[in-house]
């Protein structure tokens, strides 16, 4: 895992105090609420519908368990003993008093943790691969690249007000676990036919109110300018993404209006001008990061068998554990998503277990997954039963990742004071609904994501079952969509027809699910039946 | 009058920026004048054949939240413009660090800012992650020397 070194940590310190300052000054009146407003978003602090909200980073999704364990104490000390992972690998806290802030990021910087750009118009938290560095199929550990771009995109003095949000992904691997073409940048590290990793950009991708899938803009970029060429596609959106209107303010809407072409000409003057400014870490900062991140002591004579005599562990070990890299390890998913539950929260208790696991049986580290889940990535196929019991008798061992239970699910009206409609009570409906393991499992993979508004934080564009709260004359509505998708086939969801209320929505989703299950042919999952069969008869079933 | 926190030790510039267009129209172009104004819309680059009889670029921020002005800035300065590179408007002192980075040594913010708080806030980073204009070295090259 990638530490500070003094540089690092004297940056984020001085970001504590300037922000104690900033919170002083607006307490005491001296900075309008107005002025204020742009401050607090630079250090993820959000005004929400009850509380202020703190969105605090975790870089790439990658934590410590001592990182780990002090998110816990922060969810007891500061809030109402709860913390909510959310779809941009990051943790956000509902209940909390602007006075405390700067002591709570003061706690974090201790860890080496910040709150830095979780918010505004800049480039936001760096996300990655929750496999990355474990998983069978990458060509390289993805992380180091974005350290870097992490590093870069801090306090970058060009880019902190941006037309709008900016989000970046980088993966290195042929399964796309990031939805990186569902960004603003995402960025695939590949070889070359020479054998050389380089980059390919995609630009222009987004969920909200026009879904984009990212077109191919750089390609092949030589990894030794990946910085550089960043700075050239931010440096064109800057100065020409639009600015008159926020729902097309988005880099997607550039690259849509002017042509990935006449974009992609812009950048490519832009990238060939910066090059002449030496602006690119030397490949002595990567191999410097990228040493932080060599693979753990594996135990080469790890068993690498499993004893499946318990059932129930069995559901389990199918379902939550992935294959590993190395011989004798798994990669193990904690669902966040017990039946009837918040999707993505864990209680300060559930936090501080998990940090103890990972010390214990995960080489001190855990992953945030972009579904609201959390990864122990290098687990001893050998301690996996001990480790299930200890989820299982805390609540941390639902069965259902991938399946129709673990829902992707916004905060929603609950919280957010952008919202339509409630979220989390429609999320534990449907989960109640569908609550029968053998059901579910019957069903197979089925992702099913929930928005409370048309910003679609919780990605319902890209679910293969996609709802999303909108307002039909002050009452709450819900609009239902299939066949969308992240990943290798990306694509986005169609909507079936007429809203639904809360209700309805449930039984909506049940009938689509019965007419995969008779139209269903040969290893099918939903979303391949839908493409095959199309949304006539998924129509006729649920509007009769 | 607004007053002008300025970062630079030559003779202050007192004549108003014209805009970008009348200064480079073909006809009726003030190319003569010394001090032109950037509105965030314009291309900075309108001016780099020019740059070497300017004295003053004024920077508009009609809003803080418009961040066109930086770009404009650090182009001016990557081409080698030496004069002096003021931000005017909505510039607040939050902004001003980040301003400074990016080339800009004159502030005419529209609501008054302390000299002391303006050099206090200009040194809000002991170190920086990116290489500017600004001459700073960044914290990749302190690591590698
Ligand atoms: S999708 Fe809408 S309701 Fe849900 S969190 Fe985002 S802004 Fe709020």
């Amino acid at each position: 895992m990638y530490k500070y070194d003094n540089y690092d940590q004297q940056m984020v310190d001085a970001r504590v105090s300037e922000f104690r300052d900033q919170v002083a000054r607006r307490i005491a009146g001296t900075l309008t609420e107005d002025q204020f407003k742009p401050l607090r978003l630079k250090n993820g602090l959000y005004l929400q519908l009850h509380a202020y909200m703190l969105r605090v980073a975790i870089p790439y999704g990658t934590l410590s368990g001592a990182q780990m364990r002090l998110l816990g104490d922060i969810a007891d000390k500061y809030d109402r003993g709860y913390g909510h992972f959310t779809t941009r690998q990051n943790i956000q806290y509902n209940w909390i008093k602007l006075a405390d802030t700067p002591d709570i990021l003061a706690d974090l910087a201790k860890v080496e943790m910040h709150a830095i750009q979780t918010s505004g118009n800049c480039i936001r938290n760096i996300s990655s691969d929750q496999f990355a560095g474990a998983a069978a199929d990458e060509i390289v550990d993805p992380r180091p690249y974005a350290e870097l771009l992490r590093q870069w995109s801090s306090f970058h003095p060009e880019f902190d007000y941006l037309p709008r949000k900016f989000k970046i992904a980088v993966i290195a691997s042929e399964t796309d676990r990031a939805a990186m073409k569902l960004h603003d940048i995402g960025i695939r590290l590949r070889h070359d036919d020479a054998g050389a990793i380089v980059a390919d950009f995609y630009v222009g991708g987004g969920m909200g109110r026009t879904p984009m899938i990212a077109p191919l803009i750089g390609d092949g970029i030589a990894i030794d300018h990946m910085v550089t060429y960043t700075e050239a596609a931010l440096r064109v959106y800057n100065r020409h993404g639009r600015r008159d209107n926020k729902y097309k303010a988005r880099i997607k809407i550039l690259v849509h209006e002017i042509g990935a072409d006449s974009y992609r000409s812009q950048v490519e003057a832009e990238f060939a001008h910066l090059q002449t400014l030496e602006l690119e870490p030397p490949a002595a900062e990567l191999a410097r990061i990228q040493a932080m991140f060599v693979p753990p002591a594996f135990d080469t004579t790890a068993p690498d068998s499993v004893d499946r005599s318990d059932p129930d562990f069995a559901v389990w070990l199918d379902n939550n554990v992935h294959a590993h890299k190395q011989p004798g390890y798994a990669l193990v998913t904690i669902s966040l998503k017990p039946i009837g539950g918040i999707p993505g929260d864990a209680s300060a208790d559930q936090i501080r277990l998990m940090a103890d696991l990972a010390q214990k049986h995960s080489f001190d580290e855990l992953r945030v997954t972009h579904a609201q889940n959390i990864v122990l990535p290098h687990v001893k196929k050998a301690d996996l039963y001990a480790l299930w019991q200890m989820l299982e008798a805390n609540g941390l061992g639902t069965p259902n990742l991938d399946l129709i239970t673990d829902i992707i699910a916004c905060p929603g009206l609950d919280y957010c004071s952008l919202a339509n409609a409630r979220s989390i009570p429609l999320a534990q409906k449907i989960s109640q609904r569908f609550a029968d393991q053998g059901r579910q499992q019957d069903l197979g993979e089925l992702k099913l994501k929930i928005s409370g508004c048309i910003n679609a934080c919780g990605h319902h564009h890209a679910g293969h079952i996609g709802v999303l709260g909108v307002d039909r004359k002050g009452v709450e509505n819900y609009q239902l969509s299939l066949g969308g998708s992240e990943g290798a086939d990306t694509s986005l969801g169609q909507i079936t027809g007429p809203g639904f209320s809360e209700d309805g929505i449930v039984d909506a989703i049940e009938k689509a699910t019965e007419v995969y299950l008779v139209k269903r042919e040969n290893g099918e999952r939903f979303v391949d039946t839908y493409r095959r069969v199309g949304m006539a008869p998924f129509k006729e079933a649920i509007y009769g | 009058m607004v007053d002008v926190l300025r970062y630079r030790t030559d003779e202050m510039v007192g004549d108003p920026g014209v805009t970008v267009d009348s200064f480079v129209d073909p006809v009726f172009g003030q190319t003569n004048a010394s001090a032109v104004r950037l509105e965030p819309g314009d291309d900075a680059r309108a001016l780099l054949p020019y740059l070497d009889r300017l004295a003053l670029v004024e920077v508009n921020f009609p809003a803080y939240g418009d961040g066109r002005g930086y770009s404009s800035a650090r182009i001016l300065r990557e081409a080698g413009y030496t004069g002096e590179l003021r931000a005017v408007g909505d510039v607040l002192i939050d902004q001003l660090s980040h301003m400074h980075r990016c080339g800009f040594d004159a502030f005419a913010p529209e609501h008054a800012i302390t000299r002391e708080a303006a050099d206090k806030a200009i040194a809000t980073w002991p170190e920086v992650y990116q290489r500017t204009v600004d001459g700073r070295q960044p914290i990749w090259a302190l690591r590698h020397g």
